[in-house]
């Protein structure tokens, strides 16, 4: 059954981690590099994201067909996704231990659609 | 009219968690399995309501349910396997109820709903039944029942126990929901005195029936005796003008001697088992209260002692209330003032703090301050049996 993990963290979450000694990012990203290694088998894929002042949004206004691009995310939020993980495990109790013993910050598991009408 | 429903209501427990438990894993759809369950409940009320209980109700509600789940599932693919599995008598199965319960109280879905859900599935009640004991619209239980049914489809929740090494976490978390089932039936007042009453032995049954299937888990007989040590108490709660009645000013008398005896048997066979939890503590300090003669030949000793020992496994601010209640019958009113005054910002909108802050207050003869935290206490209670009680307290001061 697969799903999608969004990995997530808070402003202050990004602060601690820009406030780490370089020793102590190298451990965190360690830490990090050891439960993807882990769970490998059950990874599809996903990717660590740039930060979230990087984002570029493109807006599409449906009534002019006009797009206009904008420097900045989608939903202005305090939270922000940091990352993704596609996996696929036996059900949704394993996807919910995946996402219990990541080792940074919050993670929401969210269904894929898998019957298309 | 009452004789039948009651025998309905133990029916309905009795059948439909294994109705519905043999349907998920026929079906393997859990939303149309408890939909099915439901429909043959409702056709049971409407038809037994006329001609009486059939001779075998069990038969009577599988025969509808099968006959609903072979029209659902004609319409499928994979319709001539499972016809086939339907069409067989339900064989002597083991009991699957266990693991209907896991799912419907599962972490991921909200806790209102892991409650609905479990009094519908589990219990036989229906949507009418339960938002009456809840004191909450019917749509919004219906509601409730439906989104999680949604999210247990689209998520996929699985159907099964969970494994060993989470099975502590999750049992942990259907005793909660028991527990809260309970509560909502017993201890809160006002609504539908029947409709609540039939909910809390709802949760007593349930918490048999996992006695029953874990054996060998104390917080389960833990939690079975605690409501048992409840109900023995509960003729005493209420006056015979309706008003709530302190433990204090109860009459012992009418308590169920029966009860708290087996009660009291089944915290025994915990403790056995020498795993003390909450559950046990908060029983034992029930038991405590239940076997003494009197509120002041009671053992407040041992129950503070107690309290600690409950503090140090599930620290809470409401648990180190009632310990300071303990500690004024142990040391004195102001060692239990101080103790409650330091917890002042973290319970300062839960009624009973101010209710025991003002009788504290006025022990050490601060009568201002202990009329002020009164009509706070009342302000903050909707439930009428208690501002029944906190009124005529307040009529009390002012002579």
């Amino acid at each position: 059954v697969k799903y999608v993990l969004l990995f997530c963290g808070s402003d202050e979450d990004a602060a601690r981690f820009a406030a780490m000694t370089p020793d102590q990012a190298r451990q965190a990203y360690a830490k990090v590099g050891q439960w993807w290694q882990a769970n490998e088998s059950k990874i599809l894929g996903g990717e660590q994201l740039q930060p979230v002042n990087t984002a570029t949004t493109v807006r599409h206004f449906w009534d002019n067909g006009e797009s206009v691009v904008t420097d900045g995310p989608f939903i202005e939020a305090k939270e922000q996704i940091g990352g993704f993980a596609i996996i696929d495990v036996s059900d949704f109790d394993e996807a919910l231990r995946m996402a219990r013993s990541w080792p940074a910050g919050d993670v929401e598991i969210r269904p894929v659609v898998t019957q298309r009408p | 009219l009452v004789e039948t429903n009651t025998a309905v209501a133990a029916v309905f427990r009795e059948e439909a968690g294994r109705l519905t438990a043999w349907l998920v894993r026929t079906l393997g759809d859990f939303g149309a399995a408890e939909e099915i369950v439901q429909d043959a409940l409702l056709a049971a009320l409407e038809q037994w309501s006329v001609d009486g209980i059939p001779a075998s109700p069990q038969a009577w509600l599988r025969t509808v349910a099968r006959r609903r789940a072979i029209d659902r599932v004609r319409r499928e693919i994979r319709f001539r396997e499972k016809l086939a599995e339907l069409e067989t008598p339900l064989p002597q199965e083991p009991d699957n109820r266990l693991e209907l319960i896991f799912l419907c109280c599962h972490p991921a879905l909200p806790i209102e709903s892991q409650l609905a859900l479990t009094l519908r599935a589990v219990c036989g009640l229906t949507t009418t039944q339960i938002a009456r004991a809840f004191l909450v619209p019917e749509a919004t239980v219906a509601q409730r029942i439906v989104r999680a049914k949604r999210k247990i489809a689209a998520t996929r929740i699985p159907y099964r126990m969970p494994r060993d090494d989470e099975l502590d976490a999750r049992l942990a978390q259907v005793l909660s929901v028991l527990y809260l089932t309970f509560n909502e039936g017993y201890l809160s007042a006002g609504g539908n005195e029947a409709a609540r009453l039939e909910v809390a032995e709802d949760a007593v049954w349930l918490a048999e029936l996992l006695a029953k299937l874990f054996p060998r888990e104390p917080e389960v007989l833990g939690l079975l005796a605690l409501m048992r040590l409840h109900l023995a108490r509960a003729p005493a709660r209420f006056d015979a003008e309706g008003q709530l009645v302190l433990l204090r000013d109860q009459d012992r008398r009418s308590w169920n001697g029966a009860l708290i005896a087996e009660a009291v048997a089944c915290l025994e066979r915990a403790g056995a088992l020498r795993r003390p939890g909450p559950y046990q503590l908060q029983a034992a300090i029930a038991a405590c209260h239940a076997e003494a003669p009197s509120w002041a030949a009671t053992d407040w000793p041992q129950i503070l002692t107690l309290y600690d020992m409950l503090i140090r496994r599930a620290p809470s601010p409401i648990a180190r209330l009632n310990r300071a209640v303990a500690l004024w019958e142990v040391v004195g009113p102001e060692a239990a003032l101080r103790d409650v005054q330091a917890l002042a910002s973290e319970l300062d909108g839960y009624y009973l703090w101010h209710a025991v802050y003002a009788e504290l207050a006025l022990a050490v003869g601060q009568r201002e301050t202990a009329r002020a935290a009164e009509l706070r206490a009342l302000e903050l209670t909707r439930n009428p049996a208690e501002q029944g009680l906190l009124k005529r307290r307040l009529a009390a001061d002012a002579c």
